[in-house]
């Protein structure tokens, strides 16, 4: 007979981040009763990393003049290469400002516009209105006709998360940290909470929730290379894609970062290319004016970061015992700039590369950084597929971003979605009623017990965790990155097919004790492979090439063939996921080009070289 | 240097089972080119001994989870390179902080309470109104707001403070920081009185020593004695007058 902890509450958050909260603060002031469940304390989030700044259309500095919902419509739906659901990024970019302004009220520092002329790097003079003095400012971020996005200095998703945990503490919402939710209790049709590890003591725990809303952030971990906070391992995702009846959305859809610094894989932030920095190849010579005349440098992040591996494939990378990369040249900034508006980027550059970047160039390269695809939900926030189920944020498939987000709507999704479906999830919870099945939950904890109980004694088998874990990085990265093609990634099926049957047989080192870290490695291990296979599996399906997703063989975008999302089952005793597919939703904007990235001809970019 | 072996000293200790004391363990290790502490623990991790606890999130110097006592100082460990470091590196956790096991402690929990004693959120009676334009303020306060709000609740100031380490609900340098952000901030309409309330005990500003040795251990290079130093003029300034067994607000 198991013994554990049982907790009932109305809404069961998990993930701590910025979405986590703002949905816990809405349904916290429904008056309802909210539990949030997270790995780490919420100031600890993934979510604080955010340095560069949020977009809302405000409109109040000079570069943003003339700015509305319908250019960051634009914007998006572009940057998305249609892959969004129209209706999501209407209601996103119309509550966008709103969720600002109301941060603002919370407490959040935002930069704000100072009245006056001034020089930008490349020369030109702007001038800040005197009626707009005092009003909420924006910077530039790659990929926006307009400036929009908001900031506070260089750390905007510090001070948002700081002021929304403020908000949790402020109105006593429960929060347990150090708890990790390791399955979803279900009977096919409805959710009623999960079963949680205590990463203080290793016990296991029951929450019983009226709705459960899953907010558990990006996968960006289960890559070698990734900008992602160490705790990023998509568990969210799959616990849900475990269920066999709640579908993943486009988990091919991959972002990367053009910089992230080498060997560290630490992101150095746009602002850094927004500020007027430069890319330089192994001649020092600046390249990207050759391939995006107009936008340059700040080109959409897929756009530089293809660019910048086409350079590095021709021949222009910059040796290094961790692969080639390129320079970020920002030393004409001048130390004064560097040491106030680019202190974080300088920081890191001293502190976790030992290089001063007002007189030395920085190793950069394209390292994968955001997770377009996710638990996939309706507008609502409700997931496909389980009843009491939602999900927001990074962890989510809403689909605002489809194929490739632009810089600064992350941040912008969280707080937005996140008051969005915090308000729908209240609604929905107001009308249920709590019923669970007690031999269901028995059951749910028996299954996780068992599992632990062979990893401690190898009853499956020897395998190392970390080995395989470091097999599965290697595999994505090599054979699921920027550049995409037919023979590489039906080897990254077939690897990570095997290694998921080698993750089933593992057996831990150490005994397992308390809070042991090897077994929570060895509990999360199989679902990432499962990811990784979702992710690898829908690649290599999609004979295309749309936004992030960029196939060699196929270099055009082919709208009469997949002008559709991606949805990726996962049927019990599988090995591979099953494929659906769905119509997205075009409600304003028909396909058509880009635009921004000059080049539609980056299509081509695969095949010169 | 590249060449170098380390020979980290690390201390064990599981909570959980009381009967096995805390103990120095030793591990080997070759040093390479860019090594931090993040990067030697996890390889000492995967390659030698599963079993050992200790937290890392960002890596990067961002969200305070890593700090602990390298050789006798508290720093974060994400951002410590060991070239920076003898060959022999001791490794302790945090003092202070609820031990949860080896190098990991609690600091979660005990700056969410001190979030709470210090009522850690802006006082306004303002109620967000949708179709408003957003109420102006002046940029020089805004990132006098944020110098002050870029505390990562690490624990390294409290782990080196000498108060801290004899009086439980001593709120430390983070914490009188804290309540320096909302002093700042125009938008919190706390009377002088009321941060008193807060602040003005020995649990507060009137404990803190002035040995400054907060100021040295912050990662975030925050100027702690400044706002120290702000916080006591006001609280002295208000506190005539004050009639102590009121105290402050304790959870
Ligand atoms: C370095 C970096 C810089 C960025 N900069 C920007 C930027 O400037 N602008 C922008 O718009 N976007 C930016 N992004 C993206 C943006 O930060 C993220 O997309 C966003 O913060 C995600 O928020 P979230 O709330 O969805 O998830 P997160 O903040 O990642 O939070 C996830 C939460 O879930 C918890 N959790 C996870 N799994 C479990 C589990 N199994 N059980 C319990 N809890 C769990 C975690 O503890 C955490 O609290 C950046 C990303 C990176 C990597
Ligand atoms: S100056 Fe005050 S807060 Fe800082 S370490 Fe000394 S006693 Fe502690
Ligand atoms: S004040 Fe500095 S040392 Fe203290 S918790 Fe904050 S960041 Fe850490
Ligand atoms: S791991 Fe985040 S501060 Fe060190």
């Amino acid at each position: 007979m198991s013994t554990y902890k049982t907790l009932i509450t109305d809404v069961l958050v998990v993930g701590a981040g910025l979405a986590g909260e703002r949905v816990a603060v809405e349904a916290a002031s429904h008056g309802l009763d909210v539990i949030i469940l997270s790995l780490v304390p919420p100031r600890r989030s993934h979510s604080t990393a955010a340095q560069g700044g949020m977009q809302a259309s405000l409109g109040n500095c000079a570069m943003g003049e003339g700015d509305n919902p319908d250019v960051h419509f634009a914007d998006t739906v572009k940057g998305s290469d249609w892959g969004c659901d129209q209706d999501v990024a209407r209601l996103f970019v119309e509550t966008a400002p709103l969720a600002v302004r109301e941060m603002a009220i919370w407490g959040v520092p935002w930069n704000r516009v100072v009245a006056g002329k001034r020089t930008l790097p490349d020369g030109r003079v702007i001038e800040e209105k005197k009626e707009k003095e005092g009003l909420i400012t924006a910077r530039d971020f790659g990929g926006t006709a307009k400036w929009r996005t908001c900031y506070t200095a260089d750390g905007t998703g510090h001070t948002l998360q700081y002021t929304m945990d403020s908000m949790v503490i402020k109105m006593g919402i429960t929060v347990h940290d150090r708890t990790e939710a390791i399955s979803l209790i279900h009977d096919g049709e409805q959710c009623t909470g999960v079963v949680a590890r205590c990463l203080r003591t290793g016990d296991l725990r029951v929450y019983i929730a009226k709705s459960t809303v899953i907010c558990t952030g990006g996968y960006g971990r289960l890559y070698s290379a990734s900008t992602n906070a160490v705790i990023n391992e998509g568990s969210g995702m799959f616990i849900a894609l475990n269920t066999g009846v709640v579908p993943l959305g486009n988990m091919e859809a991959v972002q990367f970062h053009p910089t992230g610094m080498v060997p560290v894989w630490i992101l150095i932030t746009e602002g850094a290319r927004g500020d007027g920095g430069y890319l330089l190849d192994k001649n020092l010579y600046r390249f990207m004016p050759d391939y995006e005349p107009k936008k340059k440098e700040l080109a959409s992040r897929d756009v530089v970061s293809r660019r910048m591996i086409q350079h590095m494939r021709k021949g222009y990378g910059v040796d290094s015992p961790y692969g080639p990369h390129l320079w970020l040249d920002i030393r004409h900034l001048g130390a004064k700039h560097i040491n106030t508006n680019l202190r974080e980027i300088a920081n890191i550059a001293r502190n976790f590369a030992g290089i001063d970047p007002v007189k030395d160039l920085i190793p950069v390269r394209p390292t994968q950084h955001y997770s377009m695809g996710g638990v996939r939900t309706n507008i609502d926030g409700a997931a496909y597929g389980l009843k009491g189920l939602f999900a927001a944020g990074e962890a989510a498939c809403w689909d605002l971003h489809g194929f490739n987000r632009l810089g600064g709507n992350s941040l912008a999704e969280t707080i937005t979605a996140g008051r969005i479906i915090g308000k729908k999830v209240a609604e929905y919870t107001l009308g249920a009623t709590l019923s669970y099945n007690y031999e269901l939950v028995d059951k749910a904890v028996k299954e996780q017990e068992n599992r632990i109980k062979a990893l401690v004694n190898g009853w499956n088998g020897k395998e190392n965790v970390y080995e395989l874990r470091k097999l599965m990085e290697q595999n994505l990265m090599d054979y699921v990155g920027i550049f995409r093609n037919g023979k590489d990634l039906q080897k990254a099926v077939d690897n990570l097919r095997e290694l998921y049957h080698r993750s089933l047989k593992i057996g831990l080192r150490s005994n397992g004790e308390g809070a042991n870290p090897e077994l929570a490695q060895a509990l999360r291990l199989p679902g990432m492979i499962k990811l990784a296979l979702c992710i690898s599996y829908g690649a290599l399906m999609r004979t295309e090439s749309r936004g992030s997703h960029a196939r060699e063989d196929y270099p055009k975008r082919d709208d009469a063939n997949w002008l559709k999302r991606t949805l990726a089952y996962w049927p019990e005793g599988a090995d591979l996921p099953e494929l659906k597919y769905e119509p997205v939703k075009i409600t304003e904007l028909p396909p058509g080009d880009r635009g921004y990235g000059e080049s539609s001809a980056e299509s081509q970019g695969g095949k010169n070289g | 240097m590249a060449d170098r072996e380390l020979t980290f000293e690390i201390f064990r200790y599981n909570p959980q089972k009381p009967e096995v004391k805390p103990y120095l363990q030793t591990y080997k290790l070759k040093e390479t080119t860019g090594m931090t502490i993040f990067v030697a623990l996890n390889q000492i991790r995967e390659e030698q001994d599963p079993s050992l606890m200790f937290d890392f999130v960002c890596r990067a110097a961002i969200c305070g989870s890593c700090a602990m006592v390298i050789n006798g100082r508290p720093r974060l460990a994400c951002k410590t390179l060991t070239k920076t470091l003898p060959a022999r590196i001791k490794l302790f956790p945090l003092p202070v902080f609820k031990l949860i096991g080896d190098l990991s402690v609690d600091t979660g929990t005990w700056f969410r309470h001190m979030s709470l004693k210090t009522e850690a959120w802006v006082h306004t009676s303002k109620t967000f109104d949708p179709k408003a334009q957003e109420e102006r303020m002046d940029n020089e306060t805004a990132l006098k707001i944020y110098e002050a709000e870029r505390c990562i609740e690490c624990g390294c100031c409290i782990a080196g403070c000498a108060t801290a380490n004899i009086r439980d609900e001593f709120l430390g340098a983070a914490g009188i920081n804290r309540v320096a952000r909302f002093m700042l901030d125009p938008r919190d309409e706390r009377t002088p009185a009321e941060y008193f309330e807060v602040v003005g005990s020995e649990e507060g500003a009137f404990g803190c020593m002035g040995l400054m040795a907060c100021d040295d251990n912050c990662p975030m290079e925050l100027p702690l004695q400044m706002q120290l130093a702000f916080v006591r003029r006001k609280m002295a300034s208000i506190g005539i007058g004050y009639k102590p067994g009121k105290g402050i607000k304790l959870a």
